[in-house]
């Protein structure tokens, strides 16, 4: 499996937000987008998933669409305030198909299986998003395109995530992670965007 | 799609109250409507159908505007959007829209024989009413989704969306308030409107999630 990125180009209104970027990620690679706010590291993130359209350029996973392959993690983290914990992975779980993980297991990842009766609403910030990291867990997605996925969580959490997106590579996933904080991964290649010229 | 369909069913009941202000909303212009007329009550009896017709219809557009716009705060659209491969978008928007509709819709049709009592109309005609209502409401639901999906990404969509669908539901509601009159009054027919809302409710739950689902898609940013 081989995630390219050919020549990407996106705009946003009038505005060119980054032009010419290319990447080439196989199995068990990853990468982290990193470069000062505003410089475009979401909007990368958002054309490769599909959701922005490429103002030029392709990307592709073996030539599909890479949608069908790929879990998002954005900057919101898609959980419902009303639901209880468990209600919103199970959720999740039933939306994306094929069930890989049990949703007690994947708690236990992210260090929060007590929370499971408990609604989303009343969790921390760090719960939260921990909470959305759980989630890609639950049904098997080679791919995972995760945005500033460690906003919120603490030092020990951090360590914990940075196992998980280090797991999910040796077994032959794909991560590509926009961050400003630097995710400790070994062997994770690196794509900086500079400063933007207004 | 089942799963989608359960949880915003479970959200629209926990977290909304939705209902209950459609309702209140709808309760609000019946009640208006005798003392606006005057002491007549055998032109309340009359304009009864279409009374109620017009207080349901306004009250479903309460809240249309939220259908997607929470789903889109929270980070949830671009999931739904990603999954399109799995669960196409449309689909997504028709089992959202069902969901809509049996927490906000389906309440409005249960009220309406109650309501009926306060414009001294005939127990048929509370029924008829209730039925074309239930047939009708559902369209309304369907194609509220395209403006909704339309102005996602929009502030303060609300009067929009109502603007934007309020020519589509005239059909709707004009064939919805006939057959509500057919099935009272003598000569005047039932049958066909009856027949054209059911189609048009039918034409609308293909037509509407189809061009909502391509809206969502196409949102950006």
């Amino acid at each position: 499996m081989q995630l390219i990125a050919e020549n990407l180009a996106c705009d946003r209104g009038d505005t060119r937000i980054f032009e010419g970027v290319s990447f080439a990620l196989k199995s068990g690679e990853g990468m982290l987008v990193t470069g000062p706010n505003g410089a475009g590291k979401s909007s990368l993130l958002r054309v490769v998933a599909g959701f922005l359209p490429a103002a030029a350029g392709t990307v592709a996973c073996d030539g599909n669409d890479i949608a069908q392959f790929s879990h998002y993690l954005g900057p919101q983290n898609g959980m419902k305030p009303a639901l209880t914990v468990a209600e919103n992975l199970e959720f999740w779980q039933n939306y994306f198909g094929i069930a890989d993980f049990s949703i007690v297991a994947a708690l236990e990842r992210v260090g929060l299986s007590h929370v499971h009766h408990v609604p989303y609403s009343d969790l921390s910030t760090g719960q939260k998003r921990r909470i959305a990291i759980a989630r890609l867990f639950l049904n098997h997605r080679p791919i995972w395109l995760l945005d500033e996925p460690t906003s919120g969580l603490d030092g020990h959490a951090e360590e914990v995530f940075a196992g998980i997106v280090s797991d999910h590579m040796k077994a032959g996933g794909i991560v590509v992670a926009a961050t400003h904080l630097p995710i400790d991964v070994d062997g994770m290649k690196m794509l900086r965007f500079a400063e933007r010229a207004l | 799609m089942t799963a989608l369909l359960i949880r915003d069913i479970k959200l629209g009941i926990r977290a909304g109250g939705g209902a209950l202000i459609g309702i209140l909303f709808y309760l609000a212009i019946v009640a208006v409507t005798p003392f606006a007329m005057g002491p007549d009550l055998n032109l309340l009896a009359r304009i009864g159908p279409a009374v109620l017709w017009t207080g349901a219809l306004l009250a479903s557009l309460l809240g249309l505007e939220r259908l997607f716009q929470i789903d889109r705060e929270d980070g949830a659209l671009d999931l739904l959007v990603l999954n399109r491969h799995e669960i196409a978008l449309s689909m997504a928007v028709f089992s959202k829209c069902l969901a809509h509709w049996i927490t906000t819709g389906l309440p409005l049709v249960l009220v309406t024989p109650l309501l009926g009592l306060l414009l001294n109309m005939s127990v048929d005609a509370m029924f008829a009413t209730a039925l074309t209502l239930l047939i009708g409401t559902p369209a309304i639901t369907f194609i509220g989704a395209v403006g909704a999906a339309v102005a996602v990404s929009l502030p303060r969509g609300g009067l929009l969306v109502s603007v934007l669908i309020l020519p589509l539901v005239i059909p709707v509601l004009i064939f919805g308030v006939m057959a509500s009159y057919g099935a009272v009054v003598d000569g005047a027919p039932f049958r066909a409107p009856i027949l054209l809302l059911t189609a048009l409710m039918l034409l609308f739950a293909v037509l509407g999630p189809l061009a909502a689902g391509y809206a969502l898609r196409n949102v950006g940013d």
